[in-house]
């Protein structure tokens, strides 16, 4: 699951802001199978957490009924140019993974 | 006798020191290590003020024209609704999108830190026309917004 975070972080005026594209399906475990007719497991994401040079400044739990490939955009004040982002991310199936970014 | 206790002590520092390196590479999940987990009560609840009862632990909110919500007046595909919520409430510690009518009312709960501007966007999926409510805590009290989106083809496999 390398690689499934995309994410931007730019300052202006002291303010960073955070845009963020993570792949995944995110399924709903309503929706059928077109071919099988049987229902798709649930696998969504459940928790994202962002931290700004190791400290947290946003948490997001999210349901089922967030988007395909979810997108996500917060600001924070306090950022500076080459601080360290860290996105992470868990799905109910416990996959997860994180990304390291410096801001803009 | 001493050396027996000398091998325990080493055997037990061992075993610390591998639990450590498993939470490192990521072969434990955080959940069992983050003390707030995502709030399995809150997603399942099947009406609003369950899901809000279950994640605030009060459903009753104060409408108020602080906070703004984005969101189109027409959805042509229910699937990917953007949203974005922003307020002037000072000290916000959460943001919650709540989609009504959906299967699962609560969308998404982020928790803000301090320095955190009480801002969020995202992308919902909508099963038909409804109103989307943002819920804002600030302190201990609940604040909401709703607006209406019109869906035109739904979001949810229909």
């Amino acid at each position: 699951m390398a690689n499934s975070i995309k994410v931007r972080a730019k300052v202006t005026g002291g303010v960073t802001t955070v845009k963020a594209l993570i792949s995944h399906p995110m399924e709903t475990g309503l929706v059928k199978d077109k071919k099988t007719g049987e229902l798709i497991p649930a696998h969504f994401i459940q928790e994202v957490t962002c931290e700004h040079n190791g400290k947290n400044v946003l948490t997001a739990w999210w349901g089922a009924s967030v988007s395909k490939n979810p997108y996500l955009s917060f600001r924070f004040k306090g950022g500076k140019a080459g601080d360290t982002l860290k996105l992470h991310w868990v799905d109910n199936k416990g996959e997860s993974d994180s990304l390291e970014t410096k801001i803009a | 006798m001493s050396n027996m206790k000398r091998r325990t002590f080493l055997k037990g520092t061992l075993a610390a020191g591998a639990a450590g390196m498993a939470v490192k590479a990521g072969l434990l999940t955080p959940r069992t290590v983050l003390a707030a987990a995502w709030p399995t009560a809150a997603f399942d609840a099947k009406t609003v003020p369950e899901a809000l009862t279950a994640l605030m632990g009060s459903d009753q909110l104060d409408a108020s024209d602080k906070i703004t919500i984005k969101a189109p007046d027409i959805a042509e595909n229910g699937a990917v609704v953007p949203v974005s919520v922003e307020t002037t409430i000072p000290g916000v510690t959460s943001i919650s999108i709540i989609s009504e009518k959906n299967v699962s009312p609560l969308a998404a709960s982020f928790s803000l830190a301090a320095e955190t501007e009480p801002f969020v966007a995202t992308r919902i999926k909508l099963a038909k026309t409804m109103n989307v409510t943002a819920v804002v805590k600030s302190g201990d009290k609940l604040y909401s917004t709703s607006k209406e989106v019109k869906v035109t083809i739904g979001g949810c496999g229909g």
